[in-house]
């Protein structure tokens, strides 16, 4: 054997042993309730927990309104900017990487000083207000992943020509933007989607300082508070997350295989 | 006529600017004013006073040692996270494992790059704690005590192979690409000049793919800097971190001065900030390359 073969092998039974031990052991630790032998007691208890129904439906429900808010806001100015504003496009591009440049606690305290209760516009003031303001958060959390996955997406369509062919056929721009561009950016659509349900269900930062119900919290304070349940939880969200990111390939693979047109 | 066409012009770059207008409000209302209201707040005193003492007193015994404990963590998981994610990379492109192992490491690093958060430190602490896997098979098979060894998962060093968790699959994603974009035809030139294998590596390869190596580990340093949920469920609010600091300063004043706060906050702007502007610069540096 080569020893550049052996370096490799090496490499990667290293990486295999570093990712899975930490999984096995998970899931071997969630399986420790009942003393002396192995049950998925964690997991009923788990599920039967109130709180975690409901800060799961919770944080279900702020990941659709971020997907859906967020892919109206993006999509629209993506398809302009690659219409109309190319010009902007670098402006546009480095707005929307600037959330992996400023911490997301740093953020959420910006909107904590400007948005209280004594403020212009007092989002933390109610209830509805905060949840409002927690959706926009994590839209500018996913403003990276949404807007590449769009734009990459874009970038295999000819807008130009769409946007001409559907102004010729006399469309107006509701139709052109959303019976045109939408269902021709919908793998871009879609990948984006799954990250940000990957990245919503999990977040604590922002939840936890907004104090809102959301899944996030919920962890923080199981972990802190029990000694298995932790250990179950940890292996369902990372089922969580292998579904979002399985679907997302399965997603992107299946728009690589779309006709793009030259 | 030329009056005419001229307000036409107008109306459309006016309508141009209005299809964008959304997209910056939103920016501007929940990204940059945030941001700025925290760094201009960083320079004046409770009562309005501009002022630098805010960011003199970031340089007080406590603050320092929390940065100092962050970038040591971020400093360390970064080069660890790179040095295994380069081999693991390296491994898929150029050491000739079977193709299934290449697509089976890529999608779980896209899996583990986005396992972060609170459930990692879950998982860590299963299998690193007191009563973990790892911890109880040591003992019963080898009779091993981990703990004895001056080890704990709450400490540093705990924290540091913690993050690579997450640090490491990040690297294997953006370093693949530049891998698969190192040319045959400059392994072949190299050798058929005589070179060796770590000739080729130490005067061609390594010299392309330094500024994507360079990049990618600054990149992964930001990344572990400003992350707080890990840590905050892994050590509480024992490992005295800047998020950890900044956290509990949101939470309850603890630095009893609302403006020092900001000054905090400021300081983890600049380090992600040059960090990310370093990043970007090599990376166009190493895109040269990879045309």
């Amino acid at each position: 054997m080569k020893p550049s073969k052996i370096l490799a092998w090496t490499a990667i039974a290293v990486g295999v042993i570093y990712f899975f031990v930490p999984l096995i052991g998970t899931f071997e630790f969630s399986m420790r309730m009942r003393r002396g032998e192995y049950s998925f007691d964690a997991y009923q208890s788990v599920f039967a927990d109130m709180q975690f129904r409901s800060t799961f439906g919770f944080s279900m429900l702020m990941a659709l309104f971020t997907i859906i808010l967020g892919m109206l806001l993006i999509v629209p100015t993506a398809y302009w900017v690659r219409l109309r504003l190319p010009q902007m496009r670098p402006v546009v591009e480095f707005i929307t990487l600037m959330p992996l440049v400023i911490p997301a606690i740093v953020i959420v305290f910006g909107y904590l000083r400007l948005y209280n209760s004594s403020s212009w516009i007092p989002f933390t003031g109610s209830t509805q207000g905060t949840n409002i303001l927690l959706v926009f958060s994590y839209i500018t959390l996913s403003l990276p992943y949404m807007y590449r996955s769009v734009d990459t997406a874009m970038r295999t369509i000819d807008v130009r020509t769409l946007t001409e062919a559907a102004e010729i056929l006399g469309a107006k721009w509701p139709t052109i933007l959303f019976r045109c561009i939408f269902p021709n950016v919908m793998s871009g659509v879609l990948s984006g989607a799954f990250i940000t349900f990957a990245i919503v269900m999990g977040e604590f930062t922002m939840a936890a300082l907004l104090n809102r119900p959301a899944f996030g919290p919920y962890l923080q304070l199981i972990g802190a508070n029990r000694a298995y349940e932790p250990a179950a939880l940890a292996v369902i969200a990372f089922a969580i997350t292998w579904l979002s990111m399985g679907l997302l390939q399965i997603v992107s693979r299946f728009g690589k295989l779309a006709p793009s047109r030259p | 006529m030329s009056t005419a066409s001229t307000s036409f012009i107008d109306r459309r770059t006016v309508v141009d600017w209005l299809g964008i207008a959304p997209f910056m409000i939103f920016a501007l209302m929940f990204l940059i004013i945030p941001t700025l209201y925290l760094v201009s707040g960083a320079f004046f005193t409770p009562d309005g006073q501009f002022t630098f003492k805010n960011i003199a007193d970031l340089f007080t015994p406590t603050i320092m040692s929390a940065y100092w404990i962050s970038i040591k963590v971020s400093v360390a998981s970064s080069l660890g996270g790179a040095l295994i994610g380069f081999f693991l990379a390296w491994a898929i492109v150029l050491g000739g494992v079977p193709s299934w192992i290449r697509s089976g490491l890529l999608t779980f690093s896209g899996v583990a790059s986005n396992f972060a958060g609170v459930p990692l430190a879950f998982s860590f602490l299963a299998t690193l704690g007191r009563t973990g896997l790892v911890t109880v098979l040591l003992r019963d098979w080898f009779g091993f005590n981990l703990y004895s060894t001056g080890f704990n998962i709450l400490s540093f060093f705990g924290l540091t192979i913690t993050y690579m968790f997450f640090q490491i699959p990040l690297m294997v994603l953006i370093l693949t690409p530049a891998l698969d974009g190192m040319k045959k035809e400059w392994r072949e030139a190299s050798e058929i000049l005589g070179a060796s294998t770590w000739q080729y590596w130490r005067m061609v390869a390594l010299p392309i793919l330094w500024p994507s190596l360079m990049g990618t580990t600054l990149l992964l340093f930001a990344n572990a800097f400003g992350a707080i949920a890990t840590a905050y469920a892994l050590t509480g609010s024992s490992l005295n971190i800047v998020p950890i600091l900044l956290y509990a300063q949101i939470r309850g004043d603890v630095l009893h001065n609302a403006n020092l706060g900001y000054a905090l906050a400021l300081g983890m702007i600049v380090i992600t900030g040059i960090s990310n502007i370093l990043y970007i610069l090599l990376r166009m540096r190493a895109e040269r390359w990879q045309k």
